[in-house]
């Protein structure tokens, strides 16, 4: 992994690749006075923070809603990154952890929260948390819960449930956690990156925020870029900067095929992509979602059937079964995708997986299932002509795959290089 | 009204689409959702409710 700033505000990301500790978090000017209460709201409010977990939700209206609630309330410090391709947030928490527990402190103090937990989804990052609260306990009692990573467990039910004793499976909404959630209480679930943003606001304010990025996303934010033959790269960006230059950053030598974008959540996007600007809107813009902002670039070894194919299959896998429409729908899917691949789909079967892309959506209690169908549409829509090259067995590279003895496990090639990568330079 | 499937319970027995097919759309292998978000028009309030009751699963659930 390598980790660089592409803007001359940097905010979340630190140059030196060590863990930074509370002396040198200190240094930097952290833990230090800055608005609070009332006045911190009003500022997150007028800086337009958005949920970066990948839904984007207003933190300020979040925020108001658990003030609003009745007796005792609790918050959370989501960093169960599910999504495969995403660094971001175990960064922040391996090596930043005190940007987020100051967040976590100042968000908890003003929305009155009890309790707090720092969610977590892999033993490193969990270690690299127990240090921070070693080296400086947060204001008011927090726990840490490692919950198993899969796709799901970060989603804001799941991390409730789990945290209350069972297992780390969404549930159906309403309640959302800020009505119901751990113990029963309004709690409130917020993405480690968002709540890294906190401190910033409270020591410069909203203008200052809002120096960097769009009207609609405002900030910086972090981008996770993976591609084929280089290493993986997490930067921080000014909201709205052109995916070019992050690919340019990475040493792209190579006009990407297409995008895998927002994780996996925000489906594929066409070589024309490269020109999206990187924010909320530009991407919902473009059919596609700015999630996580983790991008894959395809290069020549990747069919882009072949990719949404091993991503639904992944999604067929990742399926936690409890719901009937995910469960059928997400292998369905995957099995249109892998007769595509392996030339013998019929124009039937892919009719159905063109109207599973819209007709699928909503139908499941987390977004694993919307995640699978924007996958499915997003496939016909930017790549026609190569779904109708498949048809006819026409593609060359599944057909070469396809005679291969041995392939990858799904999705695995997107996800795994960077987990090992970022352990073994925590292990050093 | 509103009304909400949960979709963690639903078994696709189908009842639902039967006694209110405006308000429930069943997918391929018949497991449903509401369609067109959770208000319910008054006039399909009582097909809802029985609906809800004839759930044998518990899935569907009403608030007024």
């Amino acid at each position: 992994m390598r980790v660089s700033a592409l803007t001359d505000d940097a905010r979340l990301l630190r140059p030196a690749p060590e863990r930074e500790d509370l002396g040198c978090y200190r240094t930097a000017g952290g833990y230090g006075d800055g608005l609070t209460g009332d006045d911190l709201l009003a500022a997150v409010d007028a800086a337009g923070l958005r949920g970066r977990g990948g839904g984007g939700f207003p933190v300020a209206r979040k925020w108001e809603a658990l003030c609003m609630a009745d007796g005792p309330r609790d918050v959370v410090a989501n960093g169960a990154e599910g999504e495969p391709a995403s660094l971001k947030d175990r960064y922040l928490l391996c090596r930043r952890p005190h940007l987020v527990l100051d967040g976590l402190e100042r968000c908890a103090l003003m929305i009155g929260a009890e309790r707090a937990w720092v969610y977590t989804a892999d033993a490193v990052t969990t270690a690299s948390v127990h240090a921070a609260l070693r080296e400086r306990p947060v204001a008011v009692p927090v726990v840490v819960h490692q919950a198993p990573h899969t796709y799901v467990s970060g989603e804001e039910t799941a991390a409730v449930r789990a945290i209350d004793g069972d297992e780390a499976l969404p549930t159906a909404k309403p309640p959302r956690p800020f009505e119901r959630g751990v113990g029963g209480r309004p709690t409130l679930v917020q993405n480690v990156e968002t709540l890294a943003h906190v401190p910033f606001i409270a020591a410069h304010g909203a203008k200052a925020f809002r120096a960097a990025g769009t009207d609609s996303t405002p900030g910086t934010l972090l981008v996770t870029l993976s591609a084929p033959g280089v290493a993986p790269l997490l930067c921080e960006v000014d909201a709205g900067t052109p995916l070019d230059r992050v690919l340019d950053a990475a040493g792209l030598g190579w006009t990407p095929a297409g995008f895998v974008m927002g994780g996996f959540a925000g489906g594929l996007l066409g070589p024309q992509a490269r020109e999206v600007r990187l924010s909320y809107e530009d991407l919902l813009a473009a059919g596609s979602l700015l999630g996580c902002a983790a991008v894959i670039a395809l290069g020549a070894p990747d069919c882009p059937v072949a990719v949404a194919g091993e991503i639904l299959a992944y999604f067929a896998a990742e399926t936690t079964r409890q719901c009937g429409s995910c469960v059928r729908g997400t292998q369905a899917m995957r099995d249109v995708v892998a007769q595509l691949c392996a030339g013998h789909a019929s124009a039937d079967a892919v009719e159905k997986l063109d109207r599973w892309g819209t007709t699928l959506r909503g139908r499941g209690a987390c977004g694993l299932l919307d995640a699978a169908a924007h996958m499915a549409a997003s496939l016909m829509r930017e790549f026609p002509v190569l779904v109708h090259t498949h048809l006819g067995g026409g593609c060359a590279i599944c057909a070469a795959e396809q005679s291969s003895p041995w392939r990858e496990p799904a999705a695995g090639r997107f996800a795994v290089a960077i987990d090992i990568d970022l352990e073994r330079k925590d292990a050093a | 009204m509103k009304v909400k499937v949960d979709p963690t319970k639903c078994e696709g027995f189908g009842i639902c689409a039967e006694l209110a097919p405006q308000v429930f759309e069943l997918d391929e292998w018949g497991y449903a959702a509401v369609l067109g978000g959770r208000d319910v028009p008054a006039a399909l309030e009582d097909a809802v409710r029985r609906a809800a009751g004839a759930c044998s699963v518990a899935a569907i659930s009403t608030e007024t």
